[in-house]
């Protein structure tokens, strides 16, 4: 039990008639970095929260760092550094200031100008809140969270709205912090950054967690890494024969107008469904491969996609 | 010592003290607003001369001599006018009255308005002195005008207190519910902040602003209207100190529940727009009915106006200001109190 930096079981939130978690557990290690994967409204925010002791479950138990929330709270709110969604730090205050401002709350912690570094806001720390960019900010909010020097790290959506670059950015303070022996839980719809970032990765739909693991096994449980993606000319009638007879394929699936064979070996794959389609007078408007992702494991398990767009 | 850059009372303060200070409009409404506010009242209810009554007197049947009469006295400026024009300016008050000759002398009035009555008095004086009477008693007059006596010595007291009122429900109530609309109150309880330490904190930031909107709004009036302060400044203190901890409660509690800036400033107008009007502001309280007297004088700001008046222009000590600090000191508690049975941290 000594190595879990989290341990829950059965967690249910419920808002009225609405069932945001609905028993959930949940271990993470102590050092990991271990992603909730799932698309909006799954229940990860509902599930953070009340992990941080700011939600109270309406069952089920929470253990963070060997410690309870209803007897240790100030204890456990020392060693916990925190992001939460959608946080509008001051506007009116300097970078510095904020970062000072969330020192004074914990006993112990960093030198300011330490996490200032940490985070690349070393320059910025004379500018104020309100003319940093989005990229800067989320790093402020983390530097924030970091300034405690904290044990567990939380960060809710840390790069949702983000350009690449900024995401990037970011990444690199979160592996700075892992490579210094600190865990990490966060939530994402990001698939990417998932893959990127967790050891460990559970992705929740509907409240639940439906698949826990590394990010390459949860991929490898696909059965094949590749992913060949293809649509067919307006009016062109899909062939009803299978496809899944063709060399390599693993699984078919089909959404919208287009069809995705996930499939072991795409040299071997493609030159059979260019004849298989030729064979049957279908006319390809469009034809894509890819290496497995995170996605296509929840697109396989829920049969949607992880982002709206 | 305590060091400033650790202590989280300090930083709390700094932090709503700067948002405060860095904010333009803030700056205005505080400081600059109360001050033209009293520069523009004090403008227009500056002490004139002995008021000169205007009178119509209707063309007919010896209308000469009733004008020639009324234009004898020293503060009577009567206009000779048709019965119909004279009609119409008594209806749109440009004269107090219209004065027809005959006998009886006919004086055609409004009761109802302020100026009547001395128009009725000053029109008969001058008609009897005209027709020869006999004063039975003599009179000396003697002309005096006594600081804190006139509007802008009752006008000045009754701004601060509004101020006091105003920013203490905006100072802290708005400050409160921006801070949760941002999430930014979850952000800081889930960090081992002391919440009792960051309502204080809007408590101490507000007290930074009230020196300085105090000692504006006295300044002002000492300085440009010789507007008294006869009492000391230590008792003045004492009153300005509770009146503001007073409605930082009420700010607390209008900010308790609210989730947008719309919400609080509903709940705001709700608290103080009754007593802009009940709790003699602008004009005296005394001017309500009767049975409604113990109402408004138990609303908090009546009791601060009390107060801040007798502090300044009668030179009141506090004990004899036991009934209003007691006033303000119940409803202080009751707002806290309130005020933390239904805070929302999220």
């Amino acid at each position: 039990m000594n190595d879990a930096a989290i341990s829950c079981s059965g967690l249910v939130k419920r808002y009225g008639i609405v069932t945001a978690v609905a028993g959930l557990d949940l271990d993470v290690r102590r050092g990991e970095c271990f992603g909730l994967l799932g698309p909006n409204g799954a229940g990860k925010t509902t599930t953070i929260e009340m992990i941080q002791g700011i939600l109270a479950p309406d069952e089920g138990t929470i253990e963070v760092l060997g410690m309870n929330w209803s007897t240790d709270e100030r204890a456990l709110r020392e060693r916990i550094g925190t992001q939460l969604q959608e946080t509008k730090l001051p506007e009116k205050l300097k970078v510095e200031e904020v970062v000072t401002l969330f020192r004074s709350f914990y006993k112990h912690g960093s030198q300011v100008e330490e996490v200032l570094e940490t985070v690349g806001l070393v320059e910025k720390r004379e500018a104020f809140v309100v003319n940093l960019s989005g990229g800067q900010r989320q790093r402020l909010a983390v530097a924030c969270a970091l300034v405690c020097s904290p044990d567990l790290l939380f960060l809710d959506e840390p790069t949702t709205g983000l350009d690449p670059q900024a995401r990037h950015a970011l990444w690199n303070v979160v592996e700075t912090f892992r490579r210094g022996g600190g865990t990490t839980l966060l939530t994402t719809h990001y698939m990417e950054e998932a893959e990127q970032l967790c050891d460990r990765v559970a992705i929740i739909d509907h409240g639940k967690i439906i698949a826990l693991g590394s990010p390459s096994r949860l991929i490898a449980s696909l059965g094949a890494e590749q992913v060949v993606e293809f649509a067919l000319e307006n009016g062109t009638p899909m062939p009803a024969d299978t496809m899944e007879r063709l060399p390599g394929v693993q699984r078919v699936t089909h959404d919208d107008q287009r069809t995705r064979l996930t499939v072991s070996t795409v040299h071997a794959t493609v030159p059979a469904l260019m004849k298989f389609l030729e064979d049957r007078g279908a006319v390809l408007s469009e034809l894509t491969t890819h290496h497995a992702t995170l996605e296509d494991v929840f697109l396989a398990l829920t049969g949607r996609h992880l982002r709206d767009d | 010592m305590i060091d400033l850059r650790t202590n989280s009372l300090v930083q709390l303060t700094l932090w709503r003290t700067r948002e405060f200070l860095r904010e333009p409009e803030a700056i205005f409404w505080v400081f600059a607003f109360p001050v033209l506010l009293a520069f523009a009242l004090g403008l227009a209810f500056q002490a004139r001369g002995a008021e000169t009554v205007r009178v119509a007197v209707q063309r007919g049947n010896g209308h000469g001599d009733v004008d020639a009469a009324l234009r004898a006295a020293p503060n009577i400026e009567p206009v000779v006018l048709d019965s119909g024009d004279a009609q119409r300016r008594l209806r749109s008050g440009r004269v107090a009255m219209v004065v027809t000759a005959g006998d009886p002398v006919t004086l055609r009035y409004d009761s109802t308005r302020a100026e009547s009555e001395l128009a009725r008095a000053v029109v008969v004086n001058a008609l009897e002195e005209a027709a020869g009477r006999r004063d039975v008693v003599s009179i000396r007059d003697v002309r005096v005008r006594e600081r804190g006596a006139r509007y802008i010595d009752f006008l000045i007291p009754g701004l601060l207190g509004l101020n006091i009122m105003g920013t203490g429900l905006w100072g802290v109530g708005f400050g409160i519910v921006k801070t949760r609309q941002q999430r930014l109150l979850k952000r800081c309880i889930a960090s081992p902040m002391r919440k009792s330490q960051y309502l204080m904190a809007q408590m101490l930031a507000r007290l930074v602003f009230l020196v300085l909107e105090v000692t504006a709004v006295i300044a002002f009036g000492l300085l440009v209207f010789q507007v008294p302060l006869r009492g000391s400044v230590i008792t003045l203190t004492l009153v300005v100190f509770l009146g503001a901890v007073t409605f930082a409660g009420f700010g607390l509690l209008v900010a308790s529940r609210a989730r947008t800036i719309e919400g609080v400033s509903g709940l705001m107008n709700v608290v103080m727009v009754p007593m802009w009007i009940g709790s003699g502001v602008f004009f005296a309280y005394s001017h309500f009915p009767d049975p409604m007297q113990p109402f408004l004088k138990a609303l908090p700001l009546t009791a601060l106006n009390d107060a801040l008046r007798a502090v300044m222009l009668d030179g009141a000590a506090a004990t004899s200001l036991v009934w209003m600090l007691g006033n303000l000191t119940l409803w202080a508690i009751a707002s806290f109190v309130l005020a933390l049975r239904l805070f929302r941290w999220q």
